[in-house]
């Protein structure tokens, strides 16, 4: 083995792997914000009531669970467009990604929910509040400060997964990976690179979630 | 004409037929003390008044407000109706002045300012004008009950049910909790407590109903019920318990 490593070689390719930092880090903020929405609207219906509602978050959430993330996304964007739906790599990635962390995070929410006390629905009932605003005020908050852990560790699971939206050519870190590999054959270091670059994305969003977990939750441990 | 009245109440759980028909009038500014054995029904009895269970026979009136089984109705029924919970119930995520403040926010639409004033009145008033920024997690179990009854008296109630709001508590911190209530009892406010204190019973209730086996077994005046139980059932349960 006398491969000589040259780290330099990627110097030329420094903007490159800027701007695939950036759309990374554009598409896992707008899908973990719009994927944790759609998260805590199916936890929602899945613990509804009505029947047709909880049934359709249940499929929703089982289906895309069970099937490789890198199928769907070619689903919606290559699938699609038979039906007349085209979308643009950008569009397909989002969508993807927050299919994706919508069902995993609203079972992750979910269980946060069923752990509320009955005693809390029942304070709220006697207080006169509506179901919408017992859920919303007094059943939500607390979930996600219980479930908060598994909820940032999903986000991240995204942030990571997004690299497979390279694979519809969207051109995030790891398509200028691909990109600066194939111009300099430099495989070894355009890889460990970017890998370095992934760990320390993936530190950095986990410290910017607990920042804002000081923010938003204020009382105690519960 | 009395404030709660509670006409043959029958109520099942599935096959458990756990209410009676209970008959009960409850005069506006009364203290009422149900005592029973485990089992007799109490809990149920008051969660059929607030409509938090439904029953199947019968009628219960607060004021001219009938309990039924509609969710709007049971919502404006429970502006009139406070409960206490043994559990407290306290929102964990809220402070004690942000407890006592939601409901008339959320459901009276007070502004905040008022909302605020209110709760600062309240907890003053149960003895907790410095916790007004505690969360419950670091409020002791007869301070978080008296935030829970703050939290009941925001909305005004005409009537405030209590189910053995003392049984959580460390024997010590009974007392600040009972204080409380004899305090609202001199204001005139109307208490239903299920209770296992029988001496706050006696000397503060001024009628003692006794539940057994899913009926008013026997009721009176407070000292001289337990003075003078009629029924041998009454006889056993207070030997029992005193
Ligand atoms: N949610 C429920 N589902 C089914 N049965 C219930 C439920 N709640 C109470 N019961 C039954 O109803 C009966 C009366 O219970 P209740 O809780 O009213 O008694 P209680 O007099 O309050 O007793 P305790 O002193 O133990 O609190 C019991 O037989 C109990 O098992
Ligand atoms: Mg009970």
């Amino acid at each position: 083995m006398d491969y000589q490593v040259n780290f330099s070689g990627l110097v030329p390719y420094f903007s490159t792997f800027l701007s695939g930092i950036g759309m990374t880090i554009q598409i896992t903020v707008i899908s973990t914000i719009l994927g944790l929405l759609v998260g805590t609207y199916c936890a929602a219906g899945r613990i509804s009531q009505q029947r047709w509602l909880s049934s359709i978050c249940a499929v929703y959430i089982e289906m895309t669970r069970n099937t490789p993330f890198i199928v769907q996304l070619f689903f919606i964007f290559f699938g699609l467009p038979a039906l007349g739906l085209k979308l643009s790599a950008w569009e397909a990635g989002i969508i993807a990604l927050v299919f994706n962390l919508g069902a995993y995070s609203a079972e992750i929410i979910r269980a946060g929910i069923l752990a509320a006390p009955k005693g809390q629905w029942e304070a709220g009932r006697t207080l006169g509040l509506t179901y919408r605003q017992i859920f919303i005020h007094i059943i939500l908050p607390p979930a996600y400060q219980r479930v908060y852990p598994a909820l940032v560790s999903q986000c991240i699971i995204v942030m990571l997964g997004s690299s497979v939206v390279s694979q519809i050519s969207l051109e995030e870190l790891t398509f200028a990976a691909n990109f600066v590999q194939s111009r300099t054959f430099l495989s070894f270091e355009s890889y460990i690179v970017t890998a370095v670059i992934y760990l320390f994305l993936a530190i950095l969003m986990r410290q910017a979630f607990t920042l804002l977990s000081k923010v938003m939750f204020k009382a105690p441990a519960l | 004409m009395p404030l709660v009245s509670i006409d043959k109440v029958h109520k099942y759980y599935g096959e458990n037929h756990v209410l009676k028909g209970v008959d009960l009038k409850v005069e506006a500014g009364e203290v009422i003390s149900i005592i029973g054995r485990s089992g007799s029904g109490k809990s149920t009895l008051l969660r059929c008044i607030n409509g938090l269970e439904s029953f199947q026979e019968g009628a219960i009136y607060v004021g001219n407000q009938a309990v039924e089984d509609d969710e709007l109705k049971l919502r404006l029924l429970s502006r009139s109706v406070g409960m206490v919970f043994q559990s407290f119930n306290l929102f964990p995520h809220k402070t004690a002045a942000e407890n006592v403040m939601l409901a008339p926010q959320l459901v009276l639409k007070k502004d905040a300012e008022e909302c605020k004033a209110l709760a600062k009145k309240l907890l003053e008033k149960v003895g907790l004008g410095d916790k007004l920024d505690a969360y419950p997690a670091n409020l002791s179990g007869g301070q978080q009950q008296r935030v829970a009854i703050a939290r009941s008296l925001a909305m005004s109630p005409k009537v405030l049910l209590c189910d053995e709001i003392t049984s959580a508590l460390d024997p010590e911190l009974v007392g600040e909790v009972l204080h409380v209530l004899e305090q609202l009892k001199e204001e005139g406010m109307t208490l239903i407590l299920v209770t296992h204190e029988m001496n706050f019973a006696r000397d503060v209730g001024d009628r003692v109903v006794f539940m057994h086996q899913g009926k008013v077994w026997e009721t009176g005046a407070s000292d001289e019920v337990f003075a003078n139980p009629q029924t041998p059932e009454l006889q056993s349960f207070l030997s029992v318990v005193r």
